[in-house]
C-alpha cells in the first residue's frame, strides 16, 4: 500500500481564522458558560455553584412566564406575517410601473433601524400627541398601551407586522416570479380553479423561500428586544417582558451574572432547537417517507 | 370535436397598429378539419406558438375571429374552449402523484371517480407510466415528466383539438420516435384533431397529413408532405424543407428557356413574360440534379466538395459564383474537378419574387 505523505503545514494557513473565530465567538461564549456555573458578590470574586442556576431557572416562574409570552408572541407573528406576506405578494403586479413602486414601498420599513421603528410607534400610539392614540381616544376607544396589557400587545404586534411583513412579501414575490408562465397556461388548459393554482403550483414552488421566511421571522421575533424595550419597556407590569428583555433586566439591571448566563445558554439552545425543528419539518413537507430521511 | 376556423386573424403583442412590422402574425385565414393531423412548421420566431395560443385562448388575437364549428369563441377563456395543449417543457404538479396529475383535468371538470380511474389507468399503460402511478411526479426523469404532460393533454376524450407546442424537444431521440408513433396511433384510434408545432421537418413530415409552413408571421404554404417537397410555393419552403434544401438561383426567363450564367436550359413548360423588375429564380431539388462527365450535355461546373453522409453523397458544385448541391448515388464514379450538371426539367420550378408561378405545357 502506498503511504500518503502527511503534510500538516496547511493548518498554519487557517490559524488566522481560528484566532478570529475564537475571539469573536468561542471565548465570549465560553465566558458565558463560565459565569453560568459561578456566583459573584462583586469585587471580582467568584464561587463555584455547579448546576444551581440552571436548576433555579427551570423552576423559576419568571422564566416560565417570559418563555410563554415569547412563544405566544412568535406564534402570533408567524400566524399573521406569513399568510399576509403571501397574500400581498400574490396581489402585487408582475409587470409595468407598479412593480418598482410596490418593491420600493415594501423595502422601506426594512431600511429603518429597529429603535427608530420603536420610537415611531411609541409616539404614534401616544394618547396625548400620537396620531393613532389620539384618534382612537377621540373615537371613544379606550386605548392606552402604557396601562392596558392588551393594548400594549396589540401595539407591538401591529408594529412588528408593519416592520417585517415586507420581508415575507419580498421573499414570496421572488418565489412567485420564478414560476414559468407555462405552469399558469397549463393550469388554464387543465381547467384549474384559482385556489387549485395556488395550492398545486404557487405554494409548492414557494416552499423554498417560505422556509427561509419562516426561519428568519421565527428567529427574529423570538429574539425581539429593541422595539418593545423602546415602546413599553416590558410593561405594563411584566406583560410585554419577552425573554431578551427579561435577560437584560437580569444581567444589566440586577447584575445577576450567573443566572443571566444560565438563561442566555438555555435561550440559545431553545432557538437552535426550534429552528432545527422548523427546518426539518418544512423541508420534508410533500416528500414521501421513503425519501424524507432527514 | 369540431372543425376550427381562423378568420382574418392577426396578432401584435404591442396592440393594434398600422405598422405591419409590429405583427407577430400577419393576417391569415385557415380551416382545420375535424380529426386532421396537422403540423405547423417554421423557424423559431415565425409565429407558430402565437398561432397555437390564439387557438387555445391563451392569447386573444388583435384582429379576427376564431370559430369552433361556426361558433365564435374569440373571447371565450381557455377553460371553456375544451382544448388540450402540451408545452415545450414538462409542466407537472410537483406535490401530486402521477395518478393525480393525470386525473387533474378530469377532476377539475367534476367527473366522477368511477369515470376517472379506468381512464387514467388505461392512458398510463399506453404511455408506459403504470409502474410509477403512485409516485410523486417530481421524482421522475424529464422524459417521464413530459409523458405526464402529454398524458394530461390526452386524458379528456371529448376535446375539440390537442395542440402540441414542440413537445418532444426535451426527449431523447430514441424516445422521440416511440412517442411520436404512439401519438400517431392515438390519433388513428380516437380521431382527435391534432396540431403539432415544430421546427423539425422530419417530425412535421412524419406526423402530419397536412403541413402548414410559416415564415415571418405568414403562412407560406399548406400542403401534404409530398407537395411541399415537389412543388414548394415559396422559396422559403424550398430552402426549409429537404436536406440540403432546394437549389434556388437567379436566372433569365424567355418562354420555355432559362439562362443561368450564360448557359441555356430548355424547360418542359412555357412561361408568360415577367416584368423586368421582377426577381426571377429557378428552383430545383438536389435530388433532381445529376452530375455527368464534362463532355456530356449540361452546365459546365466545378466540383468544390463532396460529402459522404452514408446513404448518399452530396456534391457542392459551382457555375461561376452560383453554388448547387447535388445528391449523388453512393456508387457514382466521378473523377476530376469538372463535370456537367444536368437538370431534370420535369421537377424544375420557376419563382417570381419568391412565389412559384405555373407554366403551360406545350
Amino acid at each position: 500500500m502506498i503511504q500518503k505523505q502527511v503534510n500538516q503545514k496547511a493548518w498554519f494557513m487557517v490559524l488566522p481564522v481560528f484566532l478570529l473565530v475564537a475571539f469573536s465567538a468561542v471565548i465570549p461564549l465560553m465566558t458565558v458558560v463560565n459565569y453560568s456555573f459561578q456566583d459573584t458578590f462583586g469585587s471580582n470574586q467568584f464561587f463555584w455553584v455547579g448546576m444551581d442556576w440552571f436548576r433555579d431557572l427551570m423552576h423559576s416562574e419568571r422564566f416560565h412566564d417570559a418563555f410563554l409570552r415569547q412563544i405566544a408572541f412568535s406564534s402570533i407573528i408567524l400566524a399573521i406575517e406569513i399568510p399576509l406576506g403571501i397574500a400581498i405578494a400574490l396581489a402585487m403586479p408582475r409587470k409595468g410601473w407598479g412593480v418598482p413602486v410596490c418593491l420600493i414601498s415594501m423595502s422601506l420599513p426594512l431600511l429603518i433601524p429597529w429603535n427608530v421603528v420603536g420610537t415611531i410607534w411609541q409616539i404614534f400610539g401616544r394618547v396625548d400627541i400620537g396620531l393613532l392614540g389620539h384618534s382612537l381616544a377621540s373615537m371613544g376607544i379606550d386605548y392606552n398601551y402604557t396601562q392596558d396589557p392588551i393594548a400594549a400587545w396589540i401595539t407591538i404586534i401591529v408594529m412588528d407586522v408593519w416592520h417585517w411583513t415586507s420581508l415575507v412579501v419580498l421573499l414570496s414575490y421572488a418565489g412567485l416570479c420564478s414560476i414559468p408562465d407555462a405552469y399558469y397556461q397549463a393550469a388554464k388548459i387543465d381547467g384549474a380553479s384559482r385556489i387549485a393554482v395556488f395550492r398545486y403550483i404557487q405554494l409548492p414552488k414557494m416552499q423554498g423561500v417560505l422556509l427561509i421566511a419562516v426561519l428568519l421571522r421565527f428567529m427574529d421575533s423570538f429574539m425581539i428586544y429593541t422595539e418593545p424595550f423602546v415602546i413599553t419597556g416590558g410593561g405594563p407590569g411584566n406583560s410585554t417582558t419577552f425573554m431578551s428583555i427579561d435577560l437584560v433586566k437580569m444581567a444589566v439591571g440586577q447584575f445577576d451574572l450567573g443566572p443571566a448566563a444560565a438563561m442566555s445558554l438555555v435561550y440559545f439552545l431553545i432557538i437552535l432547537l426550534l429552528s432545527w425543528i422548523f427546518y426539518t419539518v418544512m423541508s420534508n413537507v410533500g416528500e414521501e417517507s421513503k425519501n424524507g430521511g432527514a | 370535436m369540431a372543425h376550427i376556423t381562423l378568420k382574418d386573424i392577426a396578432h401584435s403583442y404591442t396592440g393594434e397598429s398600422d405598422n405591419p412590422y409590429d405583427y407577430a402574425l400577419k393576417e391569415l385565414n385557415l380551416t382545420w378539419r375535424d380529426g386532421g393531423a396537422y403540423a405547423l412548421l417554421g423557424p423559431s420566431g415565425c409565429g407558430k406558438t402565437t398561432l397555437l395560443n390564439i387557438i387555445s385562448g391563451l392569447l386573444t388575437p388583435t384582429r379576427g375571429q376564431v370559430l369552433f364549428n361556426d361558433e365564435n369563441v374569440t373571447r371565450l377563456p381557455t377553460e371553456q374552449r375544451n382544448i388540450a395543449q402540451i408545452f415545450q417543457f414538462p409542466v407537472i404538479y410537483d406535490t401530486m402523484t402521477v395518478f393525480q396529475n393525470l386525473a387533474f383535468p378530469l377532476k377539475n371538470r367534476g367527473r366522477s371517480k368511477t369515470e376517472i380511474e379506468p381512464r387514467v389507468i388505461e392512458l398510463a399503460r399506453m404511455l408506459g407510466l403504470e409502474k410509477d402511478l403512485y409516485t410523486k411526479a417530481q421524482h421522475l426523469t424529464a422524459d417521464a415528466k413530459q409523458k405526464i404532460s402529454l398524458g394530461r393533454g390526452l386524458i379528456r376524450q371529448s376535446v375539440n383539438a390537442i395542440l402540441f407546442d414542440e413537445p418532444l424537444t426535451v426527449i431523447d431521440p430514441q424516445m422521440k420516435w416511440e412517442l411520436r408513433s404512439q401519438l400517431k396511433y392515438l390519433h388513428k384510434q380516437f380521431g382527435f384533431t391534432m396540431i403539432y408545432v415544430t421546427h423539425d421537418q422530419t417530425e412535421a413530415l412524419t406526423f402530419a397529413d397536412e403541413v402548414i409552413v410559416m415564415y415571418e408571421g405568414e403562412i407560406v404554404q399548406v400542403g401534404t408532405p409530398e407537395a411541399l417537397f415537389e412543388r414548394p410555393e415559396h422559396t422559403f419552403v424550398g430552402y426549409f424543407i429537404g436536406s440540403p434544401g432546394m437549389n434556388i438561383t437567379p436566372c433569365e426567363l424567355q418562354g420555355n428557356r432559362i439562362v443561368i450564367e450564360g448557359h441555356e436550359i430548355t424547360l418542359d413548360c412555357t412561361y408568360t413574360d415577367q416584368p423586368s423588375s421582377a426577381k426571377i429564380e429557378v428552383g430545383i431539388r438536389p435530388e433532381y440534379l445529376r452530375l455527368a462527365p464534362p463532355q456530356e450535355k449540361g452546365l459546365p461546373v466545378k466540383i468544390i466538395k463532396i460529402d459522404d453522409i452514408g446513404r448518399h453523397k452530396i456534391a457542392r458544385v459551382a457555375v461561376n459564383e452560383r453554388i448547387f448541391h447535388v445528391v449523388m448515388p453512393e456508387i457514382s464514379a466521378m473523377t476530376g474537378d469538372h463535370a456537367s450538371l444536368a437538370f431534370d426539367t420535369a421537377h424544375t420550378n420557376i419563382y417570381v419574387n419568391d412565389h412559384l408561378i405555373a407554366g403551360e405545357r406545350p
